[in-house]
């Protein structure tokens, strides 16, 4: 039976479709959830998209983290459940306090779409198991509010617990030590910047997504 | 009530540090440690001051600010609007 998986809809997500697409080419169902849903029970997986839920007031993520979805996605995530923040996505997740730190804007106040080389730095993650640490990829970049930022402690546990899953290999924005991804303690919950739904075909530019939400999509469950 | 909402100090500040490079072209010269900011103007209805201020501090907290990069101070303003 094919993965199933849950794209979560806020009012200003644009990336649903892209995220759909993405992991039904590696031969999963995608299957939206709108963002008043308060259950997420028989997903094998769930996706929190990019775009600007809620117009981003305040703060991006700020009001979205008080979508009643959100309270699933936190059920979900305990349970083991594995969670992916795509760009806004990974905004909302920090904001939610599923991820540690904070997206901040960016470096020199710039909007930055381009492409990015990654470097895996842990495999330990729900985005990575199936790829090697040191591998490079080229994923895009599509966003104002991209500097990952947090405080020396939690620097700290990031470097200890493996928790730092991609970097930048030159860094674009402004991320503290160049961080482009982290994920959770235990694992399951990851959180990155760019957009690996938007490098699914060589025709496109690059396929090095595929790894990623290949990873994700075939992530272990325990819920 | 006024809500100030501040980036925590030794957190980088890439708008004020925008604004600041932009004064000496304007002639303004001596200006450091510019640091930009929020602020939301609130009516708060509660049985007296101290419980209006608990209450915007509060709101501040869980909302108007994320505590991880900013700083919220509640500023009591009354006779305003």
């Amino acid at each position: 039976m094919s993965r199933r998986i849950g794209v979560v809809m806020f009012p200003g997500s644009n990336c649903e479709y892209d995220a759909a697409q993405g992991v039904e080419s590696l031969g999963a169902t995608a299957e939206f959830v709108w963002h008043s849903a308060t259950s997420l029970s028989g997903f094998d997986g769930v996706i929190l998209p990019g775009g600007f839920a809620h117009g981003d007031y305040l703060r991006p993520g700020a009001l979205a983290r008080f979508s009643p979805v959100m309270e699933a996605v936190a059920a979900f995530a305990r349970e083991g459940g594995p969670v992916l923040g795509i760009c806004n996505g990974f905004q909302v997740l920090t904001e939610a306090g599923l991820l540690p730190g904070a997206l901040q804007k960016n470096r020199g106040l710039t909007f930055l779409c381009q492409p990015t080389t990654l470097v895996v730095v842990s495999t330990k993650s729900a985005l990575t198991s199936e790829a090697k640490v040191g591998d490079e990829l080229v994923v895009p970049i599509n966003h104002f509010s991209g500097a990952y930022t947090c405080d020396d402690d939690t620097y700290k546990q990031l470097l200890d617990n493996d928790q730092i899953v991609l970097r930048y290999v030159v860094n674009p924005n402004g991320s503290r030590d160049d961080i482009a991804g982290v994920a959770n303690e235990q694992g399951n919950v990851v959180g990155l910047m760019p957009h690996p739904e938007r490098a699914m075909s060589r025709l496109l530019g690059s396929e090095d997504g595929r790894v990623l939400l290949s990873s994700f999509v075939h992530a272990n469950v325990t819920v | 009530m006024v809500v100030d909402v501040n980036l925590r100090s030794g957190i980088a500040d890439p708008e004020g540090a925008t604004i600041e490079r932009a004064l000496p072209a304007l002639g303004f010269v001596g200006v450091t440690n510019v640091r930009a900011g929020k602020s939301f103007y609130l009516d708060v209805e509660a049985p007296n001051e101290m419980a209006a201020v608990d209450k915007a501090q509060a709101l501040a907290e869980r909302l108007l600010s994320n505590p991880v990069i900013e700083d919220a101070r509640v500023r009591v303003v009354t006779g305003a609007s």
